[in-house]
């Protein structure tokens, strides 16, 4: 039965790899795109996985899916990299493909039995933590420096797309929707969705303690939604010159290192986090990097600012 | 076994992906199928995890907890390869 499940998701999952790489149309792969990132959440889930699959829906398939469609309109003409592939480079190609394919495959099914794991160890001192979600877990307290990376990842990716923006767009807001007016549909949508969103996205970030979700999902969710309005005109994109803007970028990692200093003096080591107040500050760092983490991930799809601010 | 019929999905994803990433001249299909390299890498770490499932839990959480960093990651390596891309295509800056 399960590997029946296996099959019926696993088999969309290459019909719609194999779409997105041979279909001729570059929007039709994007849309295809989206349709493989909720494909692929679902065999998240069945991997029983749910947090992955949640960040795969929200960032993986959604946000890079909407980043790459508005690149698609945006660009006034497809950036080639070189001729395009002759007959004897398509069959190297899809030989050298067909070779890593089998060799991951092979290594796959050579995989060591019983498979060594972090389980037992991940599940131990969850108490302490005030945390029942043993993923969560992982990414604040066990490797809370591999989470403050990622974090600062976000932020270097926002200053190199600032220092891709053209000269005269400095300090203006990234363009909403390229031409024309938002259709009305649309913004009857957004003001029908926001408000449900955004106490779903309150519900995932709260509930991502004891379940799957989390700040990451939650964040993802209210960055989706503030995009959402910018393209119906109810809302302004962040403005890269602004004050907030900063502020709200830095507040997120600003909180993390603070409170890993706090870990140095109370609990012995960077990141560690002192056991009578653990929950407490993990929330508020979690509040702090969710902040962040919305306004990266807006700047981010959003693109460089492109005009001035109407002054 | 149903977790292993994921992770072949998963090298087949790299394959596709790879061969994508070789075959397309344009940049933006690059960038796809780069990022189907990136899924199929993905569902395999997720096969290691589910295989080791201990302690109550369907899976290692560690390995889980790795691959949403990862695909965050790989979320800001797109929006920056794609902001190079738009600059790319666009016209000269006026003086």
């Amino acid at each position: 039965m399960t590997e029946l499940l296996a099959l019926t998701l696993a088999l969309p999952l290459l019909a719609g790899a194999l779409f997105i790489v041979a279909t001729a149309s570059t929007r039709a792969a994007l849309f295809g795109f989206f349709a493989f990132g909720l494909f692929l959440a679902l065999a998240w889930v069945a991997l029983d996985a749910v947090d992955v699959a949640l960040t795969e829906a929200a960032i993986g398939g959604g946000a890079t899916g909407l980043l790459l469609l508005r690149l698609n309109g945006r660009m006034r003409h497809p950036v080639s990299l070189g001729e395009p592939a002759g007959p004897r480079l398509k069959i190297a190609a899809g030989l050298l493909a067909a070779l890593v394919t089998l060799a991951l495959g092979a290594l796959l099914l050579a995989l060591p039995e019983p498979a060594p794991s972090l389980a037992a160890a991940t599940v131990e001192p969850l108490p302490t933590l005030g945390i029942g979600n043993p993923v969560a877990a992982v990414l604040i307290a066990y490797r809370a420096l591999d989470t403050l990376l990622e974090i600062v990842v976000l932020l270097i990716a926002v200053v190199g797309l600032r220092a891709l923006g053209t000269d005269r767009g400095w300090g203006g807001r990234p363009v909403p929707w390229p031409e024309g007016g938002p259709s009305p549909a649309l913004v009857f949508l957004a003001r029908l969705l926001i408000p449900a969103g955004l106490v779903f996205a309150a519900y995932l970030f709260w509930v991502g303690a004891d379940a799957p979700g989390g700040k990451f999902q939650a964040s993802t969710l209210l960055a989706a939604l503030w995009l959402l309005a910018i393209m119906a005109g109810l809302a302004p994109a962040p403005s890269s010159g602004g004050r907030w803007t900063g502020r709200a970028l830095a507040i997120g990692p600003l909180a993390f290192i603070a409170a890993g200093a706090i870990g140095i003096a109370a609990a012995g080591s960077f990141l560690a986090w002192p056991e009578p107040v653990a929950k407490p500050m993990i929330i508020a760092v979690e509040l702090a990097l969710a902040v962040s983490i919305v306004v990266a991930l807006v700047l981010l799809v959003a693109g460089p600012p492109e005009r001035e601010t109407g002054r | 076994m149903s977790a292993t019929l994921f992770g072949l999905a998963g090298a087949a994803l790299v394959g596709i992906g790879l061969f994508g990433l070789i075959v397309h001249p344009t940049a933006l299909r690059k960038l796809l199928a780069f990022n189907l390299v990136g899924a199929g890498v993905f569902l395999v770490f997720g096969v290691v995890a589910r295989r080791a499932a201990a302690a109550g839990l369907a899976g290692d959480p560690v390995p889980q907890a790795i691959v949403i960093t990862g695909i965050v990651v790989a979320f800001a390596a797109t929006a920056l390869a794609a902001t190079l891309l738009a600059r790319l295509s666009g016209p000269e800056e006026e003086p």
